[in-house]
């Protein structure tokens, strides 16, 4: 098998990858955006309830929260398990994982807003979802692209824990291919996915915070 | 009829009484200016009159609107959200640090409120911030951010923000002490022109020759007390207070007491 077709059958991964990557994304931000203020609720039980949520989320392995989503409906709910469950188990579990990383890194952001910023919007009787969306949220979004564009490179690498739920995307590919020739080479090209698909984020993300340079 | 009133207010922080029982009224068209050394109380009346900082006890009222009573055990209770947000439209307040909103354009800095607060018509308030922008001598710089301006210049935009909802009166919290003493300058030309015009305003200060220049009314703070109140050329020329005397004195090796 040459190396053309190494890469071709792991391209067919890599569209599970950005799959995974890109839903996982669009997901995670909002729901970390909740996490956040619940995470800040003067509500005590809605706050303590997310602390405890984070704690776990981050103190546990992703790979065992993937495993713990997708077979919750079989023992929790005795449903058997369908095939395409396996697709929503994986998005389900890497954006709830993600929310919770994301959530802190926006609690950061908001609380670092000055004080004066929320004082000046309540003299001018801006409303408490003014102040947050018009004020707070825009100077938060400034913040928070360095950490998150940790957080986003980590993530499309960590696309290739869904193996542990045996969902099918570039990395498990490139094992199976290396199995089956027993040969290294096709890991090393994943590899060389992951890294370029990482330059891109970083550009991407780059002109981002370029973007976003005009204020301070 | 006063404009504005706040009456025995008190305020502490734990165990710390910063305000005992203060009363104040401004006239409309009336130039108050409050001096005092630092934690004397002075900022944190402004907090209260400003709604920025709840008071323990006391009234606070805007054109005979109650935006605070007492309840029987003496207790300030606030008026409703809907009432307040009225009243607020009846002050502006100018910061020491100036909290201009960095995201926003000057031109927006000053639209934002009165076209999403008080809903007014977008072309009507943007002529309006325009003729602002041009009175406080910042004539083309509408589309510039916040932190390619000066310290002066940021804060006559924030005087602009707060004319921008055309308030009756207006609240200054030390508003050159961030700024060096050319850009002090600028701010306390435009805080005369206003007063020239008429604008009610209560200032807190450590310029006491501007205090004394363009107030109506001087009020002397100590330790969360009015210590002494009266004419500029009373208080500041001629303080019979020892302790206003006491404080004076460090200013006088300036050469802004004296006439």
């Amino acid at each position: 098998m040459g190396f053309m077709s190494i890469v071709q059958q792991i391209i067919g991964g890599f569209g599970t990858t950005l799959f995974i990557f890109f839903c996982t994304l669009l997901f995670s931000m909002p729901l970390g955006i909740l996490f956040a203020l619940a995470r800040m609720s003067k509500f005590k039980p809605l706050n303590i309830f997310m602390q405890v949520c984070i704690s776990i989320l981050r103190g546990t392995p992703l790979m065992l929260q993937l495993i713990v989503v997708f077979f919750m409906p079989y023992y929790v709910f005795g449903i058997k398990l369908s095939t395409g469950w396996r697709v929503y188990a994986a998005l389900i579990g890497f954006s709830i994982n993600y929310a919770a990383y994301f959530g802190e890194i926006f609690r950061a952001g908001i609380q670092a807003v000055p004080v004066g910023q929320h004082e000046a919007a309540e003299v001018l009787g801006f409303t408490k979802t003014q102040t947050f969306f018009k004020i707070v949220f825009p100077q938060m979004v400034k913040r928070v692209v360095p950490p998150v564009t940790n957080e986003v490179i980590t993530l499309v690498k960590d696309t290739s824990m869904a193996f542990a739920i045996a969902y099918a995307e570039m990395f498990t590919m490139a094992k199976q291919v290396a199995a089956q020739q027993s040969n290294i080479m096709p890991l090393f090209v994943a590899g060389l996915f992951y890294y370029i698909f990482n330059i891109v984020v970083a550009w991407v993300m780059g002109r981002v915070e370029k973007k976003l340079s005009y204020f301070e | 009829m006063s404009l504005f009133e706040i009456n025995n207010v008190k305020k502490a922080f734990g165990d710390l009484t910063v305000l005992h029982d203060i009363s104040v009224k401004v006239d409309e068209g009336e130039v108050v200016a409050i001096i005092g050394p630092s934690g004397s109380g002075k900022s944190t009346l402004l907090r209260c009159a400003t709604m920025l900082e709840t008071m323990d006890s006391g009234e606070l009222v805007y054109l005979d609107e109650k935006a605070a009573h007492n309840d029987s055990s003496g207790h300030t209770v606030y008026a409703s959200p809907a009432d307040l947000r009225r009243i607020k439209g009846y002050f502006g307040l100018v910061f020491q640090n100036f909290n201009l909103f960095p995201h926003f354009s000057v031109m927006r800095n000053l639209t934002e409120a009165p076209i999403h607060v008080q809903k007014r018509d977008r072309s009507e308030v943007e002529a309006e911030a325009r003729e602002l922008i041009r009175k406080m001598g910042l004539e083309g710089k509408e589309n510039y951010y916040p932190q390619q301006l000066s310290g002066g210049q940021q804060q006559r935009v924030a005087i602009a923000r707060a004319l921008a909802m055309n308030p009756k009166m207006l609240f200054f919290d030390e508003p050159t002490s961030a700024l060096d003493p050319e850009l002090t300058g600028e701010i306390l030309k435009v805080i005369r022109q206003l007063a020239q015009e008429k604008m009610t305003m209560v200032i807190v200060t450590h310029e006491m020759e501007f205090a004394r220049d363009v107030a109506d009314r001087v009020i002397f703070m100590d330790g969360g007390y009015i210590v002494e109140e009266g004419r500029p050329s009373d208080v500041i020329s001629n303080p019979s207070e020892e302790r206003t005397k006491q404080f004076l004195a460090r200013f006088s090796g300036q050469g802004a007491i004296n006439e």
